[in-house]
């Protein structure tokens, strides 16, 4: 009797003890701030990241190294003044210990000075911003995602393998579009015959872009408008007689979620990701498994991305066993990336940007649905391309 | 030259379609002395009306003349439930009212809709480019919007100059207490005003859910163009908006498309590339401070004539 007694006692010490240790006295919670676009026309951007960062937080049985996690979902409206106000509110008031999220480069932008200032850690799930991989890099920024020009360089790079020879680019005025269309020419061999920027977010009907697009005569055009303005741009072209007889090629600009209102008109489109559903590793196929049976939709790339950074942030909780007031050993536990990410091998380079592979997609129609194949590995281990420029002060 | 002819009638026809917006706009601001934010979202009901019905229907016409209906109808049920309490009040009530409107009408369409948006493809017979002069290839859908607006357009001149309810709408801009005065059932004629506009609105939303997308807040961007042509064509005026939506229309699509070259050629690539949308998007607003300068009530007015 008093044997058992003692081994009850004993088995109840050992499960309590993780909590009266002193070195998670005063770390009760994991508080993580993530910060995306919940209202507006890309809403369902911002619902999808949120939907795989908290299926992210089911599969790690809602802990991370021992501790509970609370996240708060803010939302930016697609603003840079809001999404600054919101990243202050998350680390001044709500004293978050990481903050995710962040579909756009300008919002982030505007946004990293508080988070960073504060010294909290911050992994962007998909704005590329390039600045803060390179002059602006902080030990504080991680990202799951890639630099605005990373994608387009890949396309260009095939284009360059196809042959292309002259090309029309078309995208929006802001940050991240200008990046883009750069990245896209710093790469591309041919002739870049014109380019286009049109008022983002505002402008919807690209026909005037369009029309200097066909009077070209140009061999191809590539083009970038993530979001709602992805339909309405494929919509028009197919509308302007573009579709068949001018190949399009793009980035960011159809995935799962505009898909199913792209139709016909995406397809044969190509394009160039780090991502895709249909990657084999088991990580990949238990995400987007588990991502269907319980939202009912194919999950986005901004998806597989806020996924990863959710897993990323479990990582390095683990990794430090759930003490995250010693900052260097957080950075060093982040730095090792050590989770399964899906997109297969994950690692960071200097700039705590990944070091992946890009892969070439082609929209197909199978039975009614439409969804995007992989058709190529346009390049493999590809280092982030500002790391140079980043002193990591 | 066949790019120079394929930009204007670019021009037109969003110019037209402007029209539809601004018309129901300057209509209720200039009869009932209301400012509107609102009417972007029966802009974006009509859209929404329009695809779901062609959906259940399973054509594209009878979608889009139910979604006219439906929207004629949420129209007049708004002015009955909302807008009255608005008359007569400060613009300052006006503007708080309807934007609450607007996020109302925002967060119903995500409840009902869900926040994805929807899609209405343009039927297979006008899902193609035609030859409309010889070497000019031109959409055939945006032909249609061109011949539809235009129709509409005629249909509304006659409506307004050459009926009874036509006199009282335009009596009614020029001078409200007075047509009141004279026995004219003003409440009845603001509902059917406010339902004209709403019905305008979600042809011109309908109209333009195939080329651009149906989603929430797709009213709020045009709407800032259709207030500003509500401006420079006079406010309460047909014919002004007509006028105006076309300049609009032409500046702005015309501006996007040459405006860039030019800047590029005084300016050198670079400076010229990142310049060029910034300023022919400045254009229209540009075009709204001159006329303002020279006739602050608008081309035509409509209590002046």
């Amino acid at each position: 009797m008093q044997k058992t007694l003692l081994a009850a006692s004993a088995a109840l010490l050992l499960a309590v003890s993780p909590a009266v240790s002193p070195a998670f006295a005063q770390q009760k919670s994991v508080k993580i701030g993530f910060v995306s676009t919940f209202s507006g026309p890309v809403a369902s951007i911002g619902d999808d990241m949120r939907n795989a960062f908290e299926l992210a937080l089911d599969h790690m049985g809602r802990k991370m190294g021992g501790l509970p996690v609370e996240v708060i979902y803010e939302d930016d409206t697609l603003k840079p003044e809001v999404g600054k106000q919101k990243a202050e509110k998350l680390v001044e008031s709500d004293k978050v210990d990481f903050v995710s999220g962040f579909i756009w480069s300008n919002v982030v932008y505007a946004s990293y000075k508080p988070i960073v200032d504060a010294k909290t850690f911050l992994v962007i799930a998909n704005a590329g911003e390039t600045r803060l991989a390179g002059e602006n890099c902080s030990p504080f920024i991680f990202s799951t995602a890639w630099t605005n020009d990373q994608n387009p360089i890949a396309v260009a790079d095939y284009m360059n393998q196809k042959g292309v020879k002259s090309v029309y680019l078309i995208g929006p005025n802001y940050a991240a579009g200008k990046e883009n269309l750069a990245g896209f020419k710093s790469a591309f061999k041919g002739q870049v015959i014109g380019e286009d920027y049109t008022t983002w977010p505002s402008q919807l009907d690209f026909s005037a872009e369009l029309a200097k697009a066909k009077a070209s005569k140009a061999e191809a055009v590539y083009m970038f408008y993530p979001g709602a303005a992805g339909v309405q741009f494929l919509n028009q072209y197919a509308q302007a007689g573009l579709k068949g007889s001018i190949p399009l090629y793009t980035t960011f600009s159809i995935d799962s979620l505009s898909l199913p209102r792209q139709k016909d008109a995406a397809l044969g489109v190509i394009s160039a990701l780090q991502w895709a559903a249909d990657l084999p590793n088991d990580a990949n196929k238990k995400f987007v498994d588990d991502f269907k049976k319980k939202f009912g939709s194919e999950p986005s790339f901004y998806a597989a991305q806020s996924y990863d950074a959710a897993m990323l942030i479990g990582s390095a909780v683990a990794g430090v066993k759930g003490n995250l007031s010693d900052k260097a050993a957080v950075q060093k536990a982040l730095e090792k990336a050590d989770f399964k990410s899906v997109r297969g091998d994950f690692k960071f380079g200097s700039n705590h940007y990944p070091t992946q592979n890009f892969y070439m997609q082609e929209v197909v129609k199978v039975g009614d649905n439409y969804t995007q194949k992989t058709i190529a590995t346009a390049e493999k281990n590809v280092p982030n391309p500002h790391a140079a420029k980043c002193s990591m002060k | 030259m066949t790019l120079f002819i394929e930009q204007c009638l670019n021009g037109l026809q969003f110019g037209l379609l402007l029209f539809l917006l601004a018309a129901g706009l300057t209509l209720v601001f200039g009869i009932m002395d209301l400012v509107n934010l609102a009417h972007g979202s029966l802009y974006m009901l009509g859209a929404y009306f329009a695809a779901t019905f062609a959906a259940w229907t399973g054509s594209f016409v009878f979608g889009a003349v139910l979604a006219i209906v439906a929207t004629l109808l949420v129209g007049m049920a708004l002015e009955v439930i909302a807008m009255r309490r608005l008359y007569g009040r400060d613009h300052l009530d006006h503007v708080l009212g309807t934007f609450g409107l607007i996020l109302f009408f925002d967060e119903a369409v995500r409840l009902i809709w869900g926040a994805g948006g929807l899609s209405l493809p343009v039927p297979a017979w006008l899902n193609r480019s035609i030859e409309i002069l010889p070497g000019v290839q031109y959409s055939a859908y945006r032909f249609a919007i061109i011949i539809v607006t235009l129709a509409v357009a005629a249909f509304l001149y006659i409506l307004v100059m050459r009926t009874r309810v036509g006199m009282l709408i335009r009596a009614g801009a020029s001078n409200r207490e007075m047509v009141g005065a004279l026995g004219v059932n003003i409440k009845l004629l603001y509902t059917l005003v406010f339902g004209l506009g709403a019905a305008l609105a979600g042809l011109a939303g309908m109209i333009q859910a195939p080329i651009l997308t149906v989603q929430i807040g797709m009213g709020e961007n045009i709407l800032i163009l259709a207030f500003v042509i509500t401006v420079i064509g006079g406010i309460g005026s047909i014919r002004g908006a007509f006028v105006a939506a076309l300049l609009v229309g032409f500046i702005d699509t015309l501006g996007r498309a040459f405006f860039p070259q030019i800047l590029v050629e005084l300016l050198g690539r670079q400076a010229g590339s990142t310049a060029a949308p910034a300023l022919s998007s400045m254009m229209i607003y540009i075009l709204m401070a001159v006329i303002l300068i020279v006739k602050p009530q608008g081309l035509f007015s409509a209590n002046s004539r």
